[in-house]
């Protein structure tokens, strides 16, 4: 009883430690990237402002002032480290005059973390019923559609999908707006960011199922009486989906890389589409800033499924 | 003899010598056959491996050879001819469509080489740019592979032989590394690598494949080795521990040897089977970066940047998206099916 108790508290502890290596390595992460593209950006020959048209001498000094270039590098460094770690403060937009980085980013946010919430779980309930519809009739007709499709979906890349439905759907059959600045417009988009993600999840939910129904407790279960219904629901199911959620992370983080050329091509305002503009215009500020967020949010999600993954499955072992 | 009827003794004259015929009968008839021999005949029984394949060598090939052959070249404006003014009947022409010189040359009864796929906003053939677009890439793909294979094999292996600290601190740099939102990272150095690296190889060799492709090989260098190293940090980890290397080295074999003989063809097909599942992985990366802009330097096409660039006249030339897409997709997918079947074929271990 006594030991039973302290293998329970072990893994406990076990547990925690796991957590908080997790969490070091998550903020080790974000600070190794915030340090690269500060230290990449300033690498850039001529400076940030080497895209301005016909600058002088004595206007790129005053505007290295105002934007404290003229300090030393290891200066500008902290300056910016203790900007962001204590006020959220990415400093102005360089091309868009008057504009916070800050400010950017949240109205791209609302846009953007709609698409992608609405795609993720569009991705997970599609994807989740039509693995283990796949996995019920396996090796049927059925089943063979949906490999063959989900297939297809896994190596077509996302920009391809969304110009794909873009010339079908919007341009030769006019059924959806081309532009995703509207709610309708948003439609594409979704389906776009959704695709890839659902055929994954439905593979692996279809692989996973698979082992599942050949396990010796379903077995038990079935000889025991137990209806179809309730071995399905009850015990398939439910450990068919563990796998679904170590794959949340690497999703959102999918979707939210996607984003960036789906928001490019639908016209859609939200993050993405500020973090290419920012690009092609070379506005540094915003590239640092768009660049740090969205790290920021995926090494959140990644944390987030692993240590879900973890309590889930008491059965996995932690190091 | 005394014979007794009933002995379960058997009687020795009856036995005869085994005649030749009954000697061959007994020899196993299948030959002998190698480790690789075994994985091709597997992998050749697989149908849809050998199809990709097929697809892939078809597609390298021609991406190869037609440009060669082919009377237009992928940044000739067929428009532009010096000391004239510039012929814009030449621009956007839809498939098997003729500049106004062309069809005047087609009229005097002389035969002109059709534009399969038409041409593009500034005059230039468009199957030839596609073909061209495929080969570059299709190199990328290949090369960053190769590099990827390089440092991941040479990092991973000096971790696990050397163990200890150096194995502590390779492995906790990999670890980050893996943990960055690679993407990101990729397009930041992209878009930076592509400004500071044209200064400083003008005029070298290494300006004609562009500073854009260049830094899309540093980025892979530095960012995708680290599964790569895993891999093959694994590998040597697991491998050395085996009972069979022990038995080698009890029986005096040297180290050398056990390397050649044990882990090298024990390792090599995961190796080679990774490297394969990553050349669709870095042509994706490499389209992705050109898409948005940050892919190969003009006028040299790359699918991506073909495909990006077909945005602009999305309304009136749908088709100029659809075919780099298609070509691209069916890339990926042949390579992704024929790495699968390559796994399957050469890693019996994986076989359930």
């Amino acid at each position: 009883m006594i030991e039973k108790i302290q293998g329970g508290l072990g893994m406990n502890t076990k547990l925690l430690f796991y957590i908080l290596k997790r969490l070091a390595l998550a903020a080790l992460t974000v600070w190794v990237v915030i340090t690269l593209s500060f230290f990449i950006m300033r690498a850039v020959p001529g400076g940030p402002f080497l895209g301005e048209k016909a600058v002088s001498e004595t206007v790129i000094k005053q505007l290295e002032a105002k934007y404290g270039l003229d300090k030393p590098l290891l200066t500008q460094y902290f300056t910016y480290l203790k900007d962001i770690v204590t006020r959220f403060d990415f400093g102005p937009s360089l091309k868009q005059r008057g504009r916070d980085v800050v400010d950017i980013i949240k109205d791209g946010m609302r846009t953007s973390i709609k698409l992608g919430l609405i795609a993720a779980s569009i991705a997970l309930v599609s994807g989740i019923v039509l693995g283990a519809a796949a996995a019920l009739r396996r090796n049927k007709l059925i089943d063979k559609i949906i490999m063959v499709i989900t297939t297809a979906f896994v190596s077509m890349p996302s920009f391809i999908m969304g110009s794909l439905l873009l010339v079908f759907f919007a341009i030769k059959l006019g059924i959806f707006p081309a532009n995703g600045s509207t709610t309708a417009g948003l439609v594409l988009p979704v389906i776009t960011l959704a695709l890839y993600p659902m055929a994954y999840i439905t593979r692996l939910v279809r692989s996973s199922m698979l082992d599942v129904l050949g396990q010796d407790y379903i077995r038990t279960a079935r000889a025991k009486g137990v209806s179809g219904k309730n071995i399905i629901f009850g015990h398939a199911l439910k450990n068919a989906l563990i796998p679904v959620i170590t794959y949340c992370g690497p999703m959102l983080a999918g979707i939210v890389t996607g984003s960036l050329v789906v928001e490019k091509i639908f016209a859609v305002p939200g993050i993405g589409r500020a973090f290419v503009n920012s690009i092609t215009g070379r506005d540094y500020p915003l590239i640092m800033g768009t660049t740090i967020v969205l790290s920021v949010l995926i090494v959140i999600m990644n944390l987030v499924s692993d240590i879900l993954y973890k309590i889930v499955d008491p059965r996995i072992t932690l190091e | 003899m005394n014979k007794k009827i009933f002995s379960l003794h058997p009687d020795l004259d009856a036995f005869m010598p085994a005649s030749e015929a009954e000697k061959e009968y007994m020899v196993e008839m299948r030959q002998s056959t190698t480790f690789f021999k075994d994985g091709v005949k597997r992998l050749l029984k697989n149908k849809v491996a050998t199809a990709s394949f097929i697809i892939i060598l078809t597609i390298a090939l021609a991406s190869i050879i037609l440009p060669m052959v082919w009377p237009y070249s992928y940044d000739a404006m067929l428009g532009v001819s010096p000391g004239k003014p510039v012929d814009s009947s030449y621009n956007n022409l839809r498939p098997f469509e003729y500049g106004a010189t062309e069809l005047r040359l087609i009229e005097q009864g002389e035969k002109v080489f059709p534009h399969i796929f038409g041409t593009d906003s500034s005059g230039r053939d468009y199957f030839i740019r596609v073909v061209y677009g495929t080969r570059i890439s299709l190199a990328v793909g290949f090369f960053a592979s190769i590099i990827v294979l390089v440092i991941g094999i040479t990092v991973g292996s000096i971790s696990g032989y050397a163990g200890g600290k150096i194995d502590l601190y390779v492995m906790r740099i990999v670890d980050i590394i893996y943990s960055l939102p690679d993407m990101l990272v990729v397009i930041l150095l992209a878009s930076v690598l592509r400004v500071s690296l044209a200064g400083v190889i003008e005029g070298s060799v290494l300006a004609k494949i562009g500073s854009n492709i260049i830094s899309l090989f540093i980025v892979f260098g530095v960012l995708y080795w680290v599964s790569m190293a895993r891999l093959i940090r694994g590998q040597i980890l697991s491998l050395r521990e085996q009972e069979y290397v022990l038995a080698t080295r009890a029986t005096g074999a040297k180290g050398s040897w056990i390397i050649r003989k044990h882990l090298i063809p024990n390792s090599i097909g995961v190796v080679i089977i990774s490297t394969a599942l990553q050349i669709p992985s870095a042509i994706f990366t490499e389209s992705y970066l050109s898409f948005l802009g940050l892919g190969v330097n003009a006028p040299m096409p790359s699918l991506g940047s073909l495909a990006s660039e077909a945005l602009n006249g999305l309304t009136s030339y749908p088709f100029r998206l659809v075919i780099p897409a298609v070509v691209i997709s069916l890339i990926v997918l042949s390579l992704n099916l024929f790495g699968d079947g390559l796994r399957d074929a050469f890693d019996p271990k994986l076989n359930k």
